[in-house]
């Protein structure tokens, strides 16, 4: 069985020619177009080594459309000559012949014709000569004949400038016997079947190969968000640290717990309307746990524990007022106030990644909204280095093993200290979290052991995720207006795995 | 973090040396400063406003420097030299005295009508002081980012500082009509009642912010000289008749404001500062200020405070071991002259007017560290041992998140706050019916309420969606918030479920599908009994009618699944049929 009745014939006249033949030539000599040859050369190739193709390219001359009614009719400017009788004709009529205005002008310059102006109706055409020699038309015909380069450089040009002539490309192959040619191809199968393989017929066919080079069909599917798939990630890590989920699902909080319980003084700038979003309804909280709160009134407008205090006013009204929480702080001091209540101590590891809210100005990277990562530690004789120690672990689960710290102030740790790391793409130290040591004035009036400590460390899940992702602005990463292009293709959430190579060339 | 910009030529003239950037930065890093930006004023000119404008500006080279939002006394490069320069040894902290005039003591007088609006003040003189360009320039600069930042926008504490030789004291600090008060501010060419004043300034872009303060108090805040002479209207301008120059000898400094003690830190940082430049260095003039009771106090207070903190106390919080003597050498070089005392293990540090942010013992455990060194302590692991516990919902969210997505959904992650028209108008529903928490100060729109249900942002993340193909399966697990006064705060969380499809079909039976999905993922099989599900036909303004159920699950209601009404889906502008889900999560844990 042949594939097609081109492919047929163009075996059987490669079998009997000597040694191979053109694709054009082949066209011609069966009177089919050529691409009809091209596409059965083509369908021959894909079977193997049963003919070889060279392609070759050759350039002809051709004539246009109106260059092919010149070969056949006349040059314009003969034509015009010839429609002049002896007694001449009115250049107004000539003109409104059909090569008229071209053919006049070339008469002209020819010096086949003349105009009298003299002559009482308007101006007169005469012949000049008694005969003339169309070239055009000659040299047309020459082409016609296939005898295009007999012509000269010039007059080819030439007519090519009169667009009667055009120089095209010819694409051919040059078809030869491949090493497993034979004339009778039968035509190849394009998948394996059921019926194939219960009759086992599949042995004995042919199989048309794969185009390994082309792109699969992608699954349809779910898929998880690029930021949760990351928050997946941090939980996972802080799980194989021992570290216990703290609930977060309050974002409405009480000022009290959300600033006054951290020892963060009621004129904090974080406590100002421009910095945090505060709620009209419910506007305040409706409890709070009262004999807590009078030790946290104490230690900020008195002191106590070894402290100073801020010594200001402080005013119930405020710590009541109800916001949306600037940070999951808040929840860790519920947690670590129950923690407290708790006789006797037992040391703990916490950890939570929530939202929380600023009523911040909105950029690129800022949104009124975000995640926060936080780790916390609480135990008996806890040191600076202690944090540091755990943040070196937690840092080199998601990859970053170069870190160094800077002291900092936050109003509710102290010590404190920002960690950087080094950032190889952009060649420099960038910060990558905060953290400290809660302060005694924090912890003590909860009802904390004075010898327990606290450390506890924080970072956006923002931020580490734009910068694994490469992703620039917020809006691409979080919120409505996010293309789900990008939630289709991102890859898995590997923290600790090496960035992709920049793409290279393959090796020589 | 407040920042200084200083004249980096200036700062390395101040501290005896040259560096290079990296070579600066890399000190900032170590004392807790960041060298945030290396600059000129002409690069910043050209930023803002295009190299035009900043064409004649100076591109003398500015370190722009932040500093530790409560180390007011590093705000001026006075601070920054004298503070880096005991960090390397290189001076010793110098010593504040208040000492008394050699004639009459300066007097600020209080009078009762202050109280209702700004309680306090305090006053001190600089003597003979010697300003130039630059530290004229600084102590301008000083004021400003005080204001700015302890001041609290000059709402807790504000500064005015005079020519004392243009005013004859005692002084009056009160407060009056201000109809009443007419006299020729900073900058002004004439006189102007307060009144005029508070309207001209609604236009100045500096003092514009200031004005709320007293703006709608009945009496205004004043200061007079012993003439008549208006000082200054705090805490929004001075008088013109005593303004400073730089050829000012000597400076009456009056703060006044609602915190007492900050208005007394106030006026220690910038007496300690610029009592550098008195003929007599580091001495400040004192003044006597009489409150309303009739009872009188001299400033600036320049108090010393003594703490005594254990050296193994400062080790073991640190995690280092030093002898008592090197940690006190380590604090002194923080500006906190110590020295070992009583059983050798005490370390009594004494603690200058310049650090009012040492409170406690463990800011000087801090210091401690600092000067140690953060990146020289040794790390170490905590010996705590725990085990590991996931929060049940979150646990139960990760599981069905991913059960989800395997059912072809994907996950979207959408905003908590948005409007009242995304939860009322656009579903039907008026605003009151929703139970939603109000924010009282949203900036915009977008920010109005926390979200009571999911589906809003699953609609807005489908119309920005909208050349995607066809059919769209979106889902998300997340908390919305409903009023709640059962709850301490009034408010609680629910952890919702919601799951759109959207098609050139409702495809409700795929969205029922997906519910008995869920439902054999948690366990409950479909049922009229207890243990069970089962879906009745419902209605609700958002679904089309006849085409809405509510779910019921283990004997109560969880939630609504249906055919989004025509009219919500042309509110969010979209143009196709959708089915909706959304259920609450927490019965199921």
């Amino acid at each position: 069985m042949a594939d097609g009745p081109v492919a047929e014939l163009l075996l059987r006249r490669l079998e009997a020619s000597d040694g191979g033949l053109d694709s054009a030539d082949l066209a011609a000599e069966l009177g089919v177009e050529h691409q009809a040859v091209v596409g059965a050369v083509k369908s021959l190739q894909a079977l193997g080594k049963v003919i070889e193709a060279e392609l070759r390219s050759t350039k002809r001359w051709e004539l246009t459309s109106e260059g092919e009614e010149i070969a056949q009719e006349g040059s314009h400017e003969a034509r015009v000559f010839r429609s002049i009788p002896p007694e001449g004709l009115a250049q107004s009529e000539l003109m409104r012949l059909p090569s008229g205005k071209v053919g006049f002008s070339k008469a002209m310059s020819n010096k086949w014709i003349r105009v009298d102006k003299s002559t009482a109706d308007g101006p007169r055409v005469f012949r000049v000569v008694d005969s003339m020699e169309d070239d055009v038309q000659r040299r047309l015909q020459m082409v016609q004949r296939g005898q295009a380069e007999k012509l000269g450089e010039k007059e080819r040009s030439e007519l090519r400038k009169r667009k009667l002539l055009a120089e095209v490309t010819l694409k051919t192959y040059w078809v030869s016997k491949g090493s497993a040619f034979s004339t009778s191809i039968s035509k190849q199968e394009t998948e394996l079947s059921p019926e194939m393989i219960s009759s086992g017929s599949w042995r004995d066919r042919p199989f048309k190969p794969y185009n390994f080079l082309a792109q699969g069909v992608l699954p349809d599917s779910g898929h998880l968000h690029p930021l949760l798939k990351v928050r997946s990630q941090f939980r996972q890590i802080f799980l194989e640290m021992g570290f216990t989920e703290m609930p977060t699902d309050n974002f409405i909080e009480s000022s009290f717990w959300n600033f006054d319980a951290l020892f963060q003084p009621q004129q904090h700038p974080a406590r100002d309307q421009h910095d945090t979003f505060f709620l009209r309804d419910p506007a305040e909280a409706l409890q709070l746990p009262m004999d807590y709160v009078q030790r946290v009134k104490r230690t900020h407008s008195q002191g106590g524990y070894g402290s100073q205090g801020y010594k200001y006013t402080w005013k119930l009204d405020e710590a009541r007022k109800n916001l949306l929480r600037t940070h999951t702080t808040s929840a860790s001091a519920r947690v670590l106030y129950r923690l407290a209540q708790k006789k006797p101590f037992t040391p703990a590891k916490y950890f939570s990644i929530d939202r929380v809210f600023r009523n911040e100005t909105l950029d690129a990277t800022h949104l009124a909204e975000f995640h926060q990562i936080e780790g916390v530690v609480a135990d008996h004789g806890l040191t600076l280095g202690h944090l540091m120690g755990i943040l070196r672990e937690f840092f080199s689960k998601l990859g970053i093993t170069q870190l160094r710290f800077k002291p900092a102030y936050n109003p509710y740790t102290e010590p404190s200290m920002e960690v950087f790391s080094y950032h190889p793409g952009l060649k420099k130290w960038v910060e990558v979290g905060n953290s400290g040591v809660f302060r005694p004035e924090m912890l003590l009036p909860m009802g904390l052991p004075e010898n327990v400590s606290v450390i506890a460390w924080g970072l956006s899940l923002e931020r580490p995720t734009m910068i694994k992702y490469g992703i620039n602005n917020i809006r691409e990463l979080v919120g409505h207006k996010v293309n789900l292009q990008m939630v289709y293709d991102s890859p898995l959430c590997r923290l600790d795995a090496k960035p992709r190579p920049p793409p290279t060339q393959e090796a020589a | 973090m407040p920042t200084v910009s200083v004249k980096r030529d200036l700062l390395f003239q101040a501290l005896g040396r040259t560096y290079t950037d990296e070579e600066f930065d890399e000190l900032c890093f170590e004392f807790g400063l960041e060298l945030d930006e290396i600059t000129s004023e002409k690069e910043i000119i050209s930023k803002e406003q295009g190299s035009i404008k900043a064409a004649g500006a100076s591109d003398v080279v500015l370190y722009k420097i932040d500093a530790p939002a409560n180390r007011y006394d590093l705000l001026c490069l006075e601070g920054l030299v004298r503070g880096l320069q005991v960090f390397k040894e290189r001076i010793k902290a110098p010593v504040y005295k208040r000492v008394m005039p050699d004639g009459k003591i300066q007097k600020l007088i209080i009078t009762e009508e202050t109280a209702k609006i700004r309680p306090f003040a305090v006053a001190a003189v600089l003597r003979n002081i010697k300003f130039t360009k630059g530290r004229y320039d600084s102590f301008i600069e000083l004021q400003e980012k005080l204001h700015q930042n302890i001041c609290r926008k000059r709402a807790l504490v504000a500064i005015g500082t005079h020519d004392l030789d243009t005013l004859s004291g005692p002084f009056t600090y009160t407060a009056k009509r201000p109809s009443d008060i007419k006299f020729k501010p900073l900058n002004k060419t004439k006189e102007y009642t307060a009144c005029e004043l508070m309207n001209i300034y609604k236009t100045d872009n500096h003092l514009k912010q200031y004005l709320h303060i007293i703006e709608n108090k009945p009496l205004y805040p004043v200061i007079y000289d012993s003439n008549g002479v208006v000082l200054s209207m705090p805490p929004i301008i001075n008088g013109d008749h005593s303004r400073i120059t730089v050829n000012t000898r000597n400076v009456f400094i009056e703060c006044t404001g609602t915190d007492f003690t900050k208005a007394k830190i106030v006026l220690d940082i910038i007496v300690t500062m610029f009592s550098e430049y008195c003929e007599k260095q580091f001495t400040v003039e004192a003044a006597e200020v009489v409150f309303p009771n009739g009872k009188s106090y001299t400033f600036p207070e320049l108090a010393y405070r003594k703490e005594i903190v254990r050296a193994d106390l400062i080790n073991k919080k640190v995690g280092i071991r030093e002898t008592p003597e090197n940690l006190a050498k380590l604090l002194t070089r923080m500006y906190l002259k110590s020295e070992v005392i009583g059983d050798g293990n005490q370390i009594e540090i004494e603690i200058p007017p310049t650090r009012a942010d040492i409170i406690h013992a463990c800011d000087i455990v801090e210091d401690a560290a600092i000067a140690y060194g953060y990146n020289n302590i040794q790390m170490t692991l905590p010996k705590t041992y725990t085990i590991a516990n996931q929060f049940p919902l979150n646990k139960l969210t990760e599981l069905l998140r991913h059960d989800m997505a395997a059912a072809g959904f994907t996950e979207v992650l959408t905003f908590a706050l948005c409007s009242q028209e995304d939860i009322a108008d656009k579903l039907g529903v008026d605003i009151s019916a929703t139970k939603a928490v109000h924010i009282s100060n949203p900036k915009t729109a977008e920010f109005q309420v926390a979200r009571t249900t999911l589906l809003p942002g699953l609609l807005k993340t489908i119309a920005a969606n909208r050349k995607m193909p066809l059919p769209l399966k979106l889902f998300e697990i997340s908390d919305i918030v409903i009023k709640d006064s059962n709850t301490d705060v009034g408010a609680k969380n629910y952890r919702h479920l919601c799951a759109v499809y959207y098609n050139k079909n409702p495809g409700f039976e795929i969205i029922h599908g997906l519910l008995d999905r869920i439902m054999q993922l948690l366990d409950v099989p479909p049922g009229e009994d207890k243990a069970g599900y089962v879906i009745r036909a419902s209605e609700g303004p958002a679904f089309f009618p006849g085409r809405c159920a509510e779910i019921f699950a283990r004997g109560q209601s969880i939630g609504k699944l249906g055919v989004l009404h025509p009219d919500v889906i042309t509110k969010f502008e979209l143009t196709m049929p959708c089915s909706s889900l959304e259920i609450n999560i927490e019965p199921f844990l």
